[in-house]
């Protein structure tokens, strides 16, 4: 899922782009243009056309493969801007390139290819149609596509089978509970097998249990076979939950677009501030981005030597040394009792380690709280091949719930 | 009174007397047409002898209703023969269904079209209150002098005053169609016409049925006055009662309307529900390939099923 985006491998291309896009609702919309063009705020435009800015000079991309959360409060021009992309609402200017290709400069011809074959859309109220079972539903893209009967069942079915609804084809939607619809309106937008999947909300009209299994669920769908999920939301958490990254928008405008630990270490401004003052810490960071070099002197080839380190910890503030071999791999501790009866010039080697379980790096924080408090010397980090990060203690690790909340 | 310098009524004249003059070989046409579709339900109805139609109504109620309406159809038409009207009964009933046949034929893809562009909505909005709200017995005038006297002026007197619940409810409906389903429809593609008859269309079911049931009830009301240009059937039995001063003859008449309102407005109500369509759909459906993959047993049918939550759980037990 997040992790490798987040623990940084290689940029994936650009999957989505917008370039400064806007939205205006209005009758004087050509007015209204003439003053963004030179450069009028909102509000003034309102004041003075009467037209409303629903999506201000939107720019910025969507990476291949990422779920990218755009979050809002309502009213600020979320579902707007994911109804652009597949231009359910046709924007006033910009551009939306989508592989490159300019959706806004598409013909109507092209339009509907593209969103049978490339883009699918979840709903907040399902919107499944009463009058079909559960497989007509999830076939409906396929079928409106020109599909044969036996192909788009297939399909569905096997979309059907990957959300866990299998054995619930020949239902009626009004048979199911909120979460098995949402299921279906998951597995209809899987069933054309999209490149990009555009999610309004999805799951915000679901109870606060299942609306959790629903995001893992995406989650797992993800790791199975990765899409482009554009994923609107007003739910702070969900967003720091499942996205990749996420755009924070405020009155039409978008205002931050950055990984969650990057937008609460920097919010762009008291808007994004206050929106995550209420946010848990330990949930966006991960073991990684709060260890610390400082806090324990290193020994081992090519590190720091015995002797630098006993001075540190046997006379200075640190509580304990680090022991790695020529790899940067983690050996073990090395205690001021163990340290205190090395003879000088002492060769790393020859230092008594005691083993300790390390911490991986991408766990969050949540999950490494207790582990840290009941441990009384600071515990280490590794990353997946064992190479040692940084150690988090108890001060370290509640300096960083101070800064961010 | 000479500041009257409209003559409304002379323009009314003259242009019945110019279609008249220029169009009667289309006039003929329509009215042949209109012939051939009430002749046909009539003398299919009349060809059916009673003892026959009878119990195929009964049995209809009883699919479409219930029992306890289907005795009630059983005891008003076993009446209706008793009275003598059997004959008169079919023959609006033969009107009733042709009127009702051209009115959806008509006002269904007329309020289709409302409901797709704001211009035909303007234009036809008046069009339907003057059909609705023009006494019944103006229409009677031109309809005679264009079609003379009989059942097809008759029918399309009827057809015109029934028409407008159908197109005003089809419109309704089609408007109705809650936001996100047309919305789902265009983000999976739909062509504009794939989302009317897939999406639209079938959500809008519901009020374009209660609007034909409308058209059914006024074609019903309708009948009785055409009577005076000759439609026949029970209007007529009406009519004559009225003439004679034959009070017993007139209540005869109109309770074999009443009765005939009845059950064909519960019938056509029904199908609103859609339950039969619905059921046969499914048993035809159950016959189909895949269905025995679909309905495997939930248990086996996908090893996520313990991650799919207390719901789903709860919905498969």
């Amino acid at each position: 899922m997040a992790e490798a985006e987040r623990t940084g491998q290689d940029l994936p291309r650009t999957k989505v782009e917008l370039r400064h896009v806007y939205k205006i609702f209005g009758d004087r919309v050509d007015d209204a243009i003439e003053l963004v063009n030179r450069g009028a705020k909102k509000d003034a435009i309102f004041a003075e056309t009467n037209a409303t800015v629903g999506v201000n000079d939107a720019t910025f991309e969507i990476r291949e493969g990422e779920i990218f959360v755009v979050m809002g409060l309502s009213g600020s021009g979320k579902s707007t801007l994911l109804r652009l992309i597949n231009r359910l609402i046709e924007p006033t200017m910009g551009e939306i390139l989508v592989d490159g290709k300019d959706v806004t400069k598409m013909s109507k011809r092209e339009l509907i290819a593209l969103r049978r074959r490339d883009m699918s859309m979840v709903f907040q109220s399902f919107a499944l149609l009463p009058n079909r079972t559960v497989l007509d539903n999830a076939a409906f893209g396929l079928e409106v596509a020109g599909v044969s009967r036996e192909e788009r069942e297939g399909k569905a079915l096997a979309a059907l089978d990957a959300v866990g609804l299998k054995a619930n084809a020949r239902s009626r939607p009004d048979e199911l509970s909120g979460g098995m619809k949402q299921r279906v309106g998951l597995a209809r937008a899987l069933a054309s097998e999209p490149t990009i999947l555009l999610m309004d909300e999805a799951f915000s009209a679901l109870d606060p249990l299942i609306r959790t299994e629903m995001q893992d669920e995406l989650v797992r769908l993800q790791t199975e076979s990765r899409r482009t999920v554009i994923f609107v939301s007003h739910d702070l958490d969900e967003a720091i939950r499942i996205g990749d990254r996420i755009a924070i928008m405020q009155g039409g405008s978008v205002v931050q677009v950055g990984t969650p630990e990057e937008i609460v270490l920097e919010p762009a401004n008291d808007y994004v501030r206050s929106f995550f003052k209420n946010v848990d810490v330990a949930q966006v960071f991960r073991s990684a981005h709060v260890a610390r070099t400082d806090e324990a002197p290193v020994i081992g080839p090519g590190q720091g030597d015995v002797t630098a380190a006993v001075a540190e910890v046997v006379e200075g503030p640190a509580e304990v040394a680090v022991v790695v071999d020529a790899q940067d791999r983690l050996q073990g501790l090395a205690t001021p009792a163990a340290l205190a009866g090395m003879p000088e010039g002492a060769s790393p080697a020859d230092v008594p380690t005691q083993a300790v379980e390390p911490i991986r790096a991408d766990t969050p924080l949540t999950d490494v709280m207790r582990r840290v408090a009941e441990e009384p010397l600071p515990v280490p980090v590794v990353d997946e091949d064992g190479r040692y990060l940084g150690t988090i203690s108890k001060s370290s690790l509640l300096a960083t719930l101070d800064r961010a909340g | 009174m000479d500041w009257v310098f409209l003559d409304i009524g002379g323009w009314a004249n003259a242009i019945v007397d110019y279609v008249l003059d220029n169009f009667e070989p289309a006039l003929d046409g329509i009215a042949d047409g209109i012939g051939f579709v009430v002749g046909g339900i009539t003398s299919g109805l009349l060809a059916v002898p009673a003892w026959l139609l009878i119990p195929a109504i009964v049995l209809l109620a009883l699919w479409r209703v219930g029992w306890r309406f289907a005795i009630f159809t059983a005891v008003a038409l076993v009446l209706v023969l008793q009275m003598a009207l059997w004959q008169q009964t079919m023959q609006t009933l033969g009107i009733v269904l042709a009127a009702t046949f051209i009115a959806i034929a008509i006002g269904v893809p007329a309020g289709i079209a409302m409901a797709k562009s704001e211009a035909v909505a303007t234009l036809l909005r008046p069009v339907l209150d003057l059909m609705q709200t023009m006494p019944a017995f103006v229409y009677l005038i031109p309809a005679a002098m264009f079609f003379g006297i009989g059942a097809v002026p008759g029918t399309i007197a009827t057809v015109i005053f029934a028409m407008p619940p159908a197109v005003r409810l089809t419109n309704l409906g089609i408007r109705q169609v809650e936001r996100e389903f047309v919305e789902a429809g265009l983000a999976f593609g739909c062509t504009d016409r794939q989302l009317l008859f897939k999406v639209q269309m079938p959500l809008a079911l519901p009020s374009i049925m209660a609007g034909i049931n409308q058209t059914v009830m006024l074609a019903l009301s309708m009948v009785v006055i055409a009577s005076m240009i000759g439609a026949g059937g029970l209007g007529n039995t009406v009519l004559t009662g009225i003439q004679r001063l034959d009070v017993g003859l007139g209540f005869e008449g109109g309770l074999a309307v009443v009765l005939l309102a009845i059950v064909l407005d519960r019938i056509t109500q029904s199908l609103d529900r859609g339950g039969g369509f619905a059921r046969l759909r499914s048993l035809m459906s159950r016959t189909r390939p895949g269905e025995a993959a679909a309905s495997s047993d939930p248990a086996t049918a996908h090893g996520q099923a313990a991650a799919a939550g207390p719901d789903e759980a709860a919905k498969r037990a």
